[in-house]
C-alpha cells in the first residue's frame, strides 16, 4: 500500500494537488479543523465552509466541529456553497497512476463542494487505492450512479498564451488526506 | 486559388503571434507528449482505439438504438435527427418552453458545427461559452484557431483588450488576473443559465453514459447548476461498450495536451438531482449530418475513428505556421479538412486540402490510426473528378508523360536557362516564376540526362541484374545520383539495366488528384520495367519508390482497375529503395568500405516517404557509421523540408518557411555535410544552402557512399 500511496502522492503534486496522510479519523479531523482555521474560514459570505455527507462524518460530533469553526455548514446548499471559501467531500477511490480521485457524484451536494469554492478538500480512504485506469473500472458502476467524476489536481487552464494558469472555473486548491483506519470516533 | 484564400495564408504567416506561439507549441508538444505516454504501449492502445471506434463505425444505427434505448430507460430524453435545423430548432423550442433566457455551454464542436449560437441570440437568447478559450474567442467575434486551444493566436494583450471592450473597461495583460476576471464574470452566468449545453468525448451505448472531458470544470458546472441540460452528440463520439471508454481516455489526454489524465472527467448516465432537489431535464441529441453516409463510404469510414485530440495539427509542419483561421470553418488542420469536406461541403475543403504536403507525419500520432493525408489524397481526387483538369494540367501532364516530348523541353528550357545558371544553379527567374526560386535556387537543368549518360557507362556483363527507375530529376537534373547507384552495385557484382520505356512515377498527377493520368504513368512503367527478368528494381528516390511499391496498386484499386493489379504486384515484389539494397549488400560482405576512415561529423535528413512510408530510417545511417562518419543528429530530422514535390511551386510561402527551419537545424548540428536519401530534398535543401550561403554540403547518400567504397 506504501509504494502505490508513493506513486499517487508523485503523480497529485505533480498536477498541483496537496497530499497528506493520517493514520486514523481523529488525526485527520485535527488537521481538517487547523486547516480551516488557518485558510480564514468565518461565519461570513465568501468565507464559509460546506462539507457534504459522507461515511467519514458518521460518528462525529457536527455541531462540536462547527463550533470549533464558526462558518462550517453541514447542509449544503447552492446558496450556501457558492458563498464557500472551501468544500469537503469524501471520495470512493483513488487512482494512482494519474494521481486521480473518483467519487459517485450523483448527489448534488457533493458536485456543489467541490466545484463552487475556490478550495477542496477530499477525503479517502488509504484503502480505496487503485493502481490504474482497467482497476477503477472494474470497480465503477454507471449503471447504478448516475454521475461519476474523476478529479485530478485542482482547475486548470493554459487558453491564454498556453501559461499554466490554476484555479478557473473549479477550485485552485485541492487538498487530499487520505485516511488509513476509517473506524474508531472522535 | 483564390486571392482571399492566398492572402489568409499570408496573414497568418506574417502574424508573429501566431506563428511564434503555434512553433513554440509544437516543439515543446512532441516532448511533453512523449513523456506523458512513458509506460504507456501507444501502438497497442492505439490499435484497442481504432478497432473500437471502427467497429463503432460500422454499427452506428445499432449503437444509437441501443444508446437510446438505455439513455431513455434511465429518463433522459434522446432526439436524433440527421439533420442540423432540427438540432437548432429542437433546442430553442426547449428553451423557449421551459422559459429559458440564457444558456451556459461548455465546449462542443458538433453546436459550432451547426452554427447554435447566432440561431439563439437571434431568438433573444443569451448565450455563454463558458471555456475560457472559446469565451474569448466568442467575446473577440471570431472562429477557433485550434480544437484544443480555441485562442492560441492571441497574446494576453489582445485578450485584455477583448475583455476591456467587450466585459469591463480596464483589465490588464496579466494572465492570471484575467482568468480570476474570467472566472468571476464567467460564475454569475452559471449560476443564472436556465440550460447548460455540452458535448460529448464518447457516449455509450452500453449504459447510456455521456463521458465529457475537461481541464476548467466548466462541463461540472454546466452540468450541475442549470435545471437543464442538453448534449449535442454527433453519432461518431457513440462506443459500445463501457470498457471502451479505457483506451480513449488513456490517449486523448496524452495526445492531446500531454497530460495523463484532464483535471476533470464527468460519466453521465441519467438525469441527476438539481438543486432544488427535483430532477435534471437531461435531452441527449445525437446528431448525424452526414456521419452516416460517411460510414458507408469506404475510405473515410476511418476518418470516424478520429477522437478530436488534435495531435494532427500540433505535429503538422503546415499548421504551425498558418494556425487554424485559413481553414476557414470550424473543424481546422488535417482531420479538420476531412471533416469539413463531409459535414459542410466537398468544395469546402477544395483550397484548404492544397495546404497538406503529404509529409505523413501526423499518421505516426494519430490515436485513431486515421491515414490523414491518404484521405486528403482522396479528397483532392473527388474534387478532380467533379472539377476535371485544367487546361494547364492536362497540357502539363501530356509533356510529362511524353519522355521524348520532355526531354525536348527541358533541353530547350536547360539552353535558354543558360545565362541565369551559374555552377549549376539557377538564383533568379524572371517574372512571375521569381517566387521559385526567392527563397532556394534550383538545380540548372543537366545538358545530358541520365539516360544518355547510362549508354556511356562501361559494366561487366553479370548474371544478377537490377534495373533501375530514375526518376525526374536523377534523370534530368542529378544524373550523378544516377552514375553513383550503377558503380556501387556494380562492385557488388550486379549488372544495371535502364528501360528506356520508363516514364513519370505519377507522383505528380495522383498528388494533383489526376488518378488517371497516374494509371497511365503506372501502366507504362510496369511495363517498361517488368519487359527484362531482373532481381531487383532500385530507385534512388524514395517518392518514385513508394509510387512503383505502394501506389500503383493502389491507384488501380481505386479505379476499380482489378485486372491491372497482379502485374503492380510483381514488380511491387522487386522494388527496393537505395540504402536498404545497399545495406543488404554490404550486410551479405558483397560490399566493404575503405578500412579504418575517419570521415568527420554529418548529419542526416530523414526524407518523408522513406522514413513513414518505407520505414526505412536506421539504414543509412548505419551505412555512413561503417563508412567511418560520425552521426551528429539534427533536431527534428524527420521533419519536412518544405519540399513536397509540386508544393513548393503551388505554395511556395509556406515551403520557404519549412525550409527554413530546417537549415536552421542542420546548421546547429555543427556539421559540414548533410545527406539525404531524396533528390527532392537534396533540390530543396541544396538550394536553400546555397541561397543561405552557408558552407555546408547537401549530397545524396548514394554518392557520398560511392566514393567510400572498396
Amino acid at each position: 500500500m506504501d509504494a502505490i500511496f508513493d506513486t499517487f502522492k508523485l503523480r497529485a503534486e505533480a498536477v498541483s494537488a496537496e497530499v497528506h496522510r493520517f493514520p486514523h479519523k481523529k488525526a485527520t479531523l485535527n488537521f481538517i479543523v487547523h486547516y480551516l482555521q488557518e485558510a480564514g474560514v468565518a461565519d461570513s459570505p465568501q468565507s464559509y465552509a460546506v462539507w457534504a455527507d459522507c461515511p467519514f462524518l458518521r460518528g462525529v460530533n457536527k455541531d462540536l466541529l462547527s463550533e470549533r469553526v464558526p462558518g462550517l455548514s453541514f447542509d449544503v446548499t447552492r446558496a450556501r456553497a457558492a458563498d464557500s471559501k472551501v468544500g469537503i467531500s469524501q471520495l470512493d477511490w483513488a487512482m494512482a497512476n494519474t494521481g486521480s480521485l473518483i467519487q459517485d457524484a450523483c448527489p448534488v451536494d457533493r458536485r456543489l463542494v467541490s466545484t463552487l469554492p475556490s478550495i477542496h478538500i477530499a477525503i479517502v480512504e488509504t484503502n480505496r487505492l487503485l493502481p490504474d485506469m482497467p482497476a477503477v473500472f472494474s470497480k465503477i458502476r454507471p449503471e447504478q450512479t448516475n454521475y461519476i467524476s474523476f478529479i485530478t489536481g485542482p482547475s486548470r487552464t493554459a487558453d491564454i498564451e498556453r501559461v499554466l494558469t490554476i484555479g478557473v472555473h473549479g477550485p485552485e486548491k485541492l487538498i487530499i488526506v487520505f485516511v488509513d483506519d476509517m473506524a474508531g470516533v472522535n | 486559388m483564390r486571392k482571399e484564400f492566398r492572402d489568409s495564408i499570408n496573414t497568418a504567416l506574417h502574424n508573429p503571434n501566431l506563428t511564434g506561439a503555434l512553433g513554440r507549441f509544437s516543439e515543446a508538444y512532441r516532448i511533453s507528449r512523449e513523456k506523458a505516454y512513458e509506460g504507456i504501449d501507444f501502438e497497442a492502445v492505439r490499435t484497442q482505439i481504432a478497432e473500437r471506434k471502427g467497429y463503432a463505425a460500422s454499427h452506428l444505427d445499432e449503437l444509437a438504438e441501443r444508446f437510446t434505448l438505455q439513455a431513455e430507460a434511465r429518463g433522459a430524453k434522446v432526439f436524433r435527427t440527421d439533420d442540423p435545423a432540427k438540432v437548432r430548432e429542437y433546442i430553442l423550442a426547449l428553451a423557449q418552453q421551459n422559459g429559458v433566457k440564457s444558456v451556459v455551454k461548455s465546449k462542443s464542436m458538433a453546436s459550432e458545427e451547426i452554427h447554435l449560437n447566432p440561431y439563439l441570440e437571434k431568438a433573444g437568447i443569451e448565450v455563454r461559452e463558458t471555456d475560457l478559450g472559446e469565451w474569448i474567442v466568442q467575446l473577440a467575434k471570431q472562429t477557433p484557431s485550434h480544437m484544443v486551444m480555441p485562442a492560441i493566436h492571441m497574446t494576453k494583450e489582445e485578450v485584455a483588450d477583448v475583455f476591456s471592450q467587450e466585459v469591463e473597461a480596464g483589465q490588464m495583460p496579466d494572465i492570471p488576473k484575467l482568468v480570476k476576471f474570467a472566472r468571476g464574470k464567467l460564475r454569475t452566468k452559471f449560476l443564472s443559465a436556465g440550460m447548460g449545453i455540452t458535448g460529448a468525448n464518447i457516449a455509450v451505448a452500453e449504459t447510456g453514459s455521456l463521458v465529457i472531458i475537461t481541464n476548467e470544470g466548466n462541463a461540472r458546472l454546466v452540468t450541475t447548476l442549470p435545471k437543464i441540460h442538453v448534449a449535442i452528440v454527433g453519432i461518431e463520439k457513440l462506443m459500445s461498450d463501457f470498457a471502451d471508454v479505457v483506451p480513449v481516455l488513456t490517449a486523448l489526454p496524452r495526445s492531446a495536451t500531454a497530460q495523463l489524465l484532464t483535471s476533470y472527467v464527468s460519466i453521465i448516465s441519467g438525469p441527476v438531482p438539481n438543486t432544488d432537489g427535483t430532477p435534471k431535464q437531461l435531452h441527449i441529441i445525437l446528431m448525424d449530418n452526414r456521419r452516416t453516409e460517411m460510414s458507408l463510404d469506404p475510405k473515410f469510414k476511418q476518418a470516424l475513428q478520429c477522437i478530436r485530440c488534435a495531435s494532427c495539427l500540433n505535429v503538422c509542419p503546415v499548421f504551425r505556421l498558418v494556425g487554424g483561421h485559413v481553414f476557414g470553418k470550424i473543424y481546422t488542420g488535417g482531420i479538420g479538412t476531412i471533416l469539413t469536406a463531409w459535414f459542410d461541403a466537398l468544395k469546402s475543403s477544395d483550397e484548404i486540402q492544397g495546404l497538406c504536403i503529404q509529409c505523413g507525419n501526423c499518421i505516426q500520432f494519430c490515436p485513431g490510426k486515421i491515414d490523414i493525408p491518404g484521405l486528403i489524397l482522396e479528397l483532392r481526387r473527388r474534387l478532380a473528378v467533379e472539377k476535371g483538369q485544367t487546361v494547364a494540367q492536362k497540357a502539363i501532364f501530356s509533356v510529362v508523360n511524353n519522355r521524348k516530348l520532355f526531354h525536348s523541353m527541358l533541353r530547350t528550357a536547360s539552353l535558354a536557362q543558360k545565362p541565369l545558371a551559374k555552377d549549376g544553379f539557377i538564383r533568379h527567374l524572371p517574372f512571375f516564376l521569381s517566387d521559385m526560386t526567392e527563397f532556394r535556387s534550383l538545380p540548372a537543368i543537366a545538358e545530358v540526362p541520365f539516360r544518355d549518360k547510362f549508354k556511356q557507362i562501361a559494366q561487366p556483363t553479370q548474371k544478377e541484374k537490377a534495373a533501375f527507375y530514375s526518376g525526374c530529376l536523377i534523370d534530368f537534373a542529378y544524373p550523378e545520383m544516377g552514375e553513383a547507384v550503377v558503380k556501387i552495385l556494380n562492385k557488388a557484382g550486379i549488372e544495371v539495366i535502364f528501360p528506356e520505356g520508363q516514364t513519370c512515377c505519377g507522383a505528380p498527377a495522383r498528388y494533383s488528384g489526376a488518378y488517371e493520368v497516374a494509371a497511365q504513368n503506372a501502366s507504362d512503367n510496369i511495363n517498361a520495367l517488368l519487359e527484362q527478368e531482373v532481381k531487383y528494381v532500385i530507385s534512388a528516390c524514395p517518392t518514385c519508390t513508394v509510387a512503383l511499391k505502394h501506389d500503383f496498386i493502389s491507384n488501380f484499386e481505386s479505379l476499380g482497375r482489378m485486372d491491372s493489379l497482379h502485374r503492380a504486384r510483381e514488380l511491387a515484389a522487386k522494388v527496393v529503395d537505395f540504402s536498404t539494397l545497399v545495406k543488404k549488400l554490404v550486410d551479405e560482405g558483397r560490399l566493404t568500405f575503405k578500412e579504418g576512415q575517419q570521415l568527420g561529423k554529418v548529419t542526416y535528413h530523414d526524407s518523408c516517404h522513406l522514413k513513414r512510408t518505407l520505414n526505412v530510417s536506421q539504414q543509412p545511417r548505419q551505412l555512413l557509421t561503417k563508412a567511418g562518419y560520425e552521426i551528429s543528429e539534427m533536431y527534428e530530422s524527420d521533419m519536412c523540408c518544405g519540399m513536397g514535390g509540386s508544393y513548393s511551386l503551388k505554395l511556395p510561402e509556406i515551403s520557404a518557411p519549412i525550409l527554413e527551419r530546417k537549415l536552421k537545424n542542420i546548421k546547429e548540428t555543427g556539421a559540414p555535410l548533410v545527406v539525404m536519401d531524396c533528390p527532392g530534398c537534396v533540390m530543396q535543401i541544396r538550394g536553400g544552402m546555397d541561397k543561405d550561403g552557408a558552407e555546408i554540403k547537401v549530397e545524396h547518400t548514394a554518392q557520398r557512399l560511392a566514393e567510400e567504397l572498396e
